[in-house]
């Protein structure tokens, strides 16, 4: 009995590995090096009009969510009528950042399905993208008052991801204002 | 006849266009090998396993100009290397660097090595100091 023991153990402890990389969620989701850093500067002409910028500089001073998005992004279609709620709720000013698009085919998308965004930046070539670490829209940074980045979440946001992730971690717990 | 041969020889053209940006990158020799041996071992963060270098997401092909642009600039593979990490976390390179924090990855197969003869050790020691005529004796 006994020299089967250790081998059992050891096959069982496997397991037990196994389950709980199957139970780690999405395989694609990896820890964000920026949690806790400053939030990357940027300042890039907005979305509809070129002659604007936008960027890290016009959202101190408040808790903001920083939105990766394209018009290509399929879930970015799915996540964004929750993201038109939210901006209805005034909990929290949503900036966008318009990542690899193309600047007519993004203002058509937001004139068709509404613009949750305060003002999006326009990445045309993917510098910011690359500087904020995105590898996949629809990406969603959560950046505090005093523009450190307190959270990042892969994949399309929902109700439930915001109460537990986002609202959770503000000091208001991301009451309307 | 002309003509189709204008339009045949058009059409190659326009197609190569389309082809994945590998193509040279740098005069330099040296430069350029650089530059291969870099973005083959980064991995492509959007496709996860394979690197940037086989890889035609629109993410590969701004690493691979942003690695051409740092090597134009002079910056050492170390810096191009804290560039990566600063952004995507250690991940992003399939060559992990011996930090405190990846030093498992690189002794974790020697410890294994170490484990694995010390239990075959222990396993020889036994049967050796078993009766030699054992098997034998059984089948008697």
């Amino acid at each position: 009995m006994n020299r089967y023991l250790w081998p059992l153990i050891a096959v069982a402890a496997l397991l037990v590995f196994l389950v709980m990389g199957l139970r780690h969620g999405d395989p694609r989701a990896l820890p964000s090096p920026f949690i806790g850093k400053p939030a990357p500067q940027f300042e890039l002409p907005t979305l509809k009009n070129p002659e604007v910028t936008v960027g890290t500089e016009k959202m101190a001073g408040n808790y903001a969510l920083v939105n990766v998005w394209a018009t290509w992004c399929v879930m970015c279609r799915a996540e964004h009528p929750f993201l038109l709620d939210l901006a209805d709720s005034k909990s929290i000013p949503i900036y966008g950042i318009n990542w690899r698009d193309s600047r007519p085919e993004a203002i058509r998308w937001l004139n068709d399905l509404g613009d949750p965004y305060l003002a999006s930046a326009y990445d045309e070539d993917g510098r910011v993208g690359i500087d904020w670490g995105v590898y996949g829209a629809p990406e969603t940074f959560l950046v505090d008052p005093e523009g450190t980045v307190i959270y990042k979440h892969l994949g399309p946001l929902d109700p439930v991801i915001w109460e537990r992730e986002f609202a959770s971690r503000m000091a208001d717990g991301g009451q309307a204002k | 006849m002309k003509r189709l041969l204008v339009l045949l020889v058009s059409t190659l053209l326009v197609s190569t266009a389309f082809a994945i940006d590998k193509g040279k990158k740098f005069d330099d020799p040296a430069m350029q090998a650089r530059y291969e041996q870099l973005i083959s071992e980064v991995r492509c963060l959007q496709c996860q396993n394979q690197s940037i270098k086989d890889s035609n997401v629109t993410l590969a092909a701004d690493l691979r100009r942003e690695i051409a642009r740092m090597i134009d600039e002079g910056q050492t593979d170390e810096e191009i290397a804290e560039f990566l990490v600063v952004r995507y976390g250690e991940f992003a390179l399939y060559r992990p660097r011996t930090t405190g924090k990846t030093m498992i990855l690189w002794i974790a197969p020697f410890l294994l090595v170490l484990f694995g003869g010390f239990a075959l050790a222990r396993v020889v020691k036994h049967r050796m100091s078993l009766p030699i005529d054992d098997d034998t004796a059984e089948e008697r």
